[in-house]
Formats: structure tokens, sequence, C-alpha cells
């Protein structure tokens, strides 16, 4: 795997901006990123558990957080009952283990957690996700990792439609099929599908890639098939390897689709030198 | 927003009226203004029960929708004297609150001509007739519908139920889902979205001679059902030419005497879950609302964009 070490050489592209943005991008090795105000200093061979029976999402969210400050590392959430917004806004190290399904905007908006989900998800599970590692044994809802910005996000089953809608980083791995419109408006960003994708697949893609195992039922405006090289084939090997997925269909088969850069219409001037360049 | 929902028993009488209250208790977020019911109890041997209404809930105070005892009791005589007219002995009758009613009789006629003229008494809307189907709806959430009209010992096989947010016509019970698929007996329908060419579609169904009691886009799929069943077309047929000539966003769900049917348009923008078993099929928006049945952990799925889906009892 040295290889896949040196970035250069896996014609991914890269998550940081180029051109005149002022935006500074958010980075998940830095450890400033963990440095977030009311940052917890957690051990995670100290486990707990909450009980979620008789609890609101936002109870559950705040037992989670005082659970972090003793120290906890290690969070099991018992019976939570397929209930809506659990889990969500952790931007600490944590590992947590949901003992059941969750609802709709599961461990949405978290930085750094790692998360297990014994059951299925709702729709918008884990949406705008910064860092850290989502794992759902079971099947997820639509919109599933919607606008995710960087870490890995792992579904064993199916996902719904508009799976990856708008995801500006990161890698979303599906086991199972997907739904229509998959990969909708991505920006930046890999989503592996290692069954099927129904209709519109990759429509109105910015940028990005989609690795499928299966067969695509239609392509979406401006998505097109591309080559896959070695080092995007090692890479794949190593992700499914590591999310604990086996695909029926060998790795080298997988097909690889990008944006065809056709709908590229913007640029990157600004105002008074537009101005410039049309006078 | 609406939440939907529906629950189907295989081969077993059971309390359905409790588990669709703790389905549309779970969906209450989803639209607190009104709730639903249309429910499958034992079918009748012979005859027939009608659920209609004379008024609107008077909840919301607007002066149009009040009206007095006199004009109640007025409207009752002059639907149980069409009743007569047309050679319907009605052996049964109960009502829960002064403008709701629940009549079982014994009919051999029309049953069009019987329920057109009925609904030519002023304010006077037939909300379901059927062997089995009884078809509840009023303004507030599922506990209070449910304990205003006493379901929760309703027994029978399957149901669908429906917590409105009112976004494309008014809060009031003519408004409310479910519908009732008129003039067919035991078909209902409960949808989930906007449909975009509804008034061209009704248009078309209007000069065909189909009645729209309400401005509510969701009508128009329990009359288009209807109309396609009256051609001879089978219900999961005429579920999937829906998918082609309704426009706009949608989840649907249908129940006849012995069926529940799901269907799911194109763009896959409204939601359903899925719970099926051996025993028993539950269909909601969110899956928390089966979860109010099934206390455990299951395992469900959402169906994707296109998808029609048909359950036997």
């Amino acid at each position: 795997m040295a290889g896949i070490a040196k970035k250069e050489n896996l014609a991914f592209s890269d998550e940081n901006l180029t051109g005149r943005t002022q935006q500074l991008f958010f980075n998940p090795t830095e450890e400033e990123n963990y440095t977030y105000f009311g940052n917890f200093d957690v051990d995670f061979n100290k486990r707990t558990s909450i009980d979620c029976t008789d609890l609101e999402a936002r109870d559950l969210n705040q037992k989670i957080r005082d659970a972090m400050r003793k120290g906890y590392g290690t969070v099991v959430i018992k019976n939570p009952g397929a209930k809506h917004s659990l889990g969500v806004g952790i931007l600490n190290k944590l590992n947590i283990i949901f003992e059941g399904s969750l609802g709709y905007f599961g461990v949405g908006c978290i930085d750094g957690p790692t998360v297990r989900i014994k059951g299925r998800v709702g729709w918008s599970c884990a949406e705008n996700m910064m860092a850290g590692k989502v794992l759902v044994e079971n099947n997820a809802g639509s919109c599933f990792g919607a606008a995710l910005r960087g870490g890995d996000l792992i579904v064993k089953g199916n996902a719904g439609a508009r799976t990856g809608i708008d995801m500006k980083g990161g890698t979303i791995i599906i086991g199972g099929n997907a739904g229509a419109f998959t990969g909708f408006m991505m920006q930046r960003g890999r989503i592996i599908v290692c069954g099927d994708v129904s209709a519109n697949m990759g429509d109105s893609m910015y940028d990005g890639m989609i690795f499928v195992g299966g067969e695509v039922k239609s392509l979406g405006s401006d998505c097109v098939e591309s080559e896959m090289n070695e080092y995007e084939i090692k890479w794949l090997e190593q992700k499914l390897n590591n999310a604990e997925i086996n695909p029926k269909t060998p790795v080298s088969k997988f097909k690889k689709y990008v944006a065809g850069k056709k709908l590229w219409n913007y640029d990157n001037l600004e105002p008074s030198e537009r101005k410039g360049i049309l006078g | 927003m609406c939440g939907i929902a529906g629950v189907i028993n295989r081969k077993k009488t059971v309390n359905v009226g409790e588990q669709m209250r703790l389905m549309l208790q779970g969906l209450k977020h989803r639209g607190p203004d009104s709730t639903g019911y249309a429910m499958y109890g034992t079918p009748m041997k012979k005859g027939f029960v009608m659920r209609f209404k004379i008024s609107e809930n008077e909840a919301e105070k607007v002066k149009a929708v009040i009206d007095s005892p006199e004009q109640l009791k007025d409207r009752k005589t002059q639907v149980d004297a069409i009743l007569k007219k047309h050679g319907a002995k009605v052996t049964k009758q109960s009502s829960s609150t002064p403008y709701a009613f629940r009549y079982e009789f014994d009919f051999k006629g029309d049953l069009t001509e019987l329920a057109t003229e009925i609904e030519t008494v002023e304010k006077t809307e037939i909300l379901s007739i059927g062997k089995g189907l009884e078809l509840i709806k009023d303004l507030g959430d599922a506990t209070t519908v449910s304990d205003q009209y006493g379901l929760g010992k309703f027994m029978g096989t399957h149901g669908i139920g429906h917590t409105r947010m009112a976004t494309e016509s008014d809060v009031d019970i003519k408004s409310a889902h479910p519908y009732w698929a008129f003039p067919f007996e035991d078909v209902s329908v409960v949808h989930n979205g906007q449909l975009t060419n509804y008034w061209g579609n009704r248009r078309v169904l209007e000069r065909k001679g189909y009645r729209f009691n309400s401005n509510c886009d969701s009508e128009i799929i329990a009359v288009y059902i209807a109309d396609k069943m009256a051609r001879g077309i089978e219900l999961e047929q005429a579920m999937h030419d829906s998918l082609d000539e309704l426009d706009g966003v949608f989840t649907y769900v249908v129940a006849t005497k012995d069926q529940l049917g799901m269907a799911k348009d194109y763009m896959a923008a409204k939601p359903m879950v899925i719970y099926e078993s051996k025993d028993i099929v539950a269909c909601a928006s969110e899956e928390v609302a089966i979860r109010n049945i099934f206390p455990h952990e299951i395992s469900t799925y959402d169906p994707y964009e296109a998808e029609v889906k048909v359950w036997q009892v």
C-alpha cells in the first residue's frame, strides 16, 4: 500500500479548494480540529450506557455530553426506538454505539466520533458530518450523508434516494443498492455502491467520484463513465476491507463515474476582473 | 408535511383501532391539524355501513361553520327521508358528535343514486359507504379523534390513517384525509405530497360525472383510482398507471375490502417505511410510528422510487 500514501499518484480530486476562496477548509488530521469550545478529554476504555426509552432527543444528547464531561469515551445507547435527531452535534472523539434503529437526522453535524448503529437509520443520517466514522448495520433512508464534508459513512444494507446529495467531501460506502438521484449535485468526495443504483445517478454533479459494483439504471445530467486506475482499485479494496464489506462484484470490475464538466459554465473571476476582459 | 400510515393483519381480526391510533399518534409532529382513520371491520353479510356528516367541526369558531341544533336536526331528517325514499332500511344508528353519524342499512338499489341524493342536503357529506369500511375524520390529534368516536375497541383486519398539516386547502373535516372513492364501496386513500396537475385531472374526471367535495388535491387520487376500478382495471395496475398520470410528489396508501397498497412517485420525494412479517405488514411515513406498535427492534426498509406494492389480507 506504499503507493497509496502518495496523494499525487491517486488522480483523486483534492479536497482543498483551488482558486480565490478565502474559506479555510477542514482537515481532520490537524490537532486543532479537536479543540472546539467545550471539548472533552475522554478515555475510550471508560464505558457507560444510557437507556433512551423515556428520553426525548434533547435529553439524550445532553446525557451524551454529560458522559463525555465525566470522561467516558465509550457510550452505549439502549432502545433508541427510531427517534429523530439522536446523537447530533458531537464535536469530540467518542466511541458511540446505538443498540437499535434511529429516526431522521441521526448523528447529524458530528465531527470526530466513531459511531456504530445496530439497526437502520431514517432520512438524512450524518448530514453535514465533518469527520469521524459512522457504520450502519441495516438499511438507510433517503438523503443518506446529505452535504457530507468528511469522514467515512458506511451502510451495510441498502440506502434510499438522493444518497450523498450535495456532498462536499468524505466517503460514503453502501454495501447494497442505492436509490434514485444518488450523488445529486455532489461537489467533492466519493461514493461507493457495491450493488445497483436507480435512475439519474450523479445528476448535475460538479465533481467527485461514484464507484458502482452493480448496474446503473440511468445516468443523470452530465454524469459520465470514466476509467479506474490501479491506485483507485487498491484504494477501493482497502476502503471496503476497513468497512467490513465484501462486495459480490470483484473490485477490479467496479465502474467509475465522474462529472462530464459540460455544465461548468461558471468562472472564478471577480466582477472587476470580468469587466476588464469583456471590455 | 402530513403523516400517513397503514397496517394489514393477515387472516386475523385484531384491535386495528388501537393499532392505528398508536401509529398516528406517533406521527402527530408531521401534522397536528386533523386526523383521519379508514378502518375495515368484519364485512357485513347484508346491507352497508355508512358514515356521514351534516356539518363541520366548530372548533375553528368560524361563523360560517356554526349551525344551530334545529338546522342539524332538519338535515338529519332530510337524510332519513331520502334513505326511506330509496327503500333503504336503517337497522342501526349511532352518533358520536352532533354532526357525524354511523348508519347500518339494508339496500338493494343503485348506491350511486342514493349517495348522490343524500349529498344534495346542505353541508352533508358521505364519508364512506361499504361492507366493512368505516371512515372517521375530525380535527385534533389521533387520541382526541379516537376518544371522540370510540375507536379504541374497533376490531378489524386492516386500516389506513392520516395526520394532516394543511398546506393546500382549509383546516376542516371535508379537506381532511382519508378520502373515500365515491361511490365505490370499501375503497379509501390517504396521501402525503402535492399534486401539480390537479385541476386538469379534476376537469377530466368531472366531465365523466364524478363528484368532488373539497379543493384538496388528494381527493383526486381516490376518484382517479375509483374511475380506473370502474373500468375493470385491477388496483395494482391502476396504481402503476397513476405514477405516469399524476404529476407532483406523492406517496399514497390505498385500501380496499381485502387489500392494502402503496405507491411512491418517480422522485421518491416523500417518505415511507415498511415493515413486513408473516402476520402483519405496517407502513408509515416514519419508523417511529411503526415502533409504537412494535417496541422491540424490527427490520424495516424504504421502498424505492416509482414502486407500487399491494398486500392481501
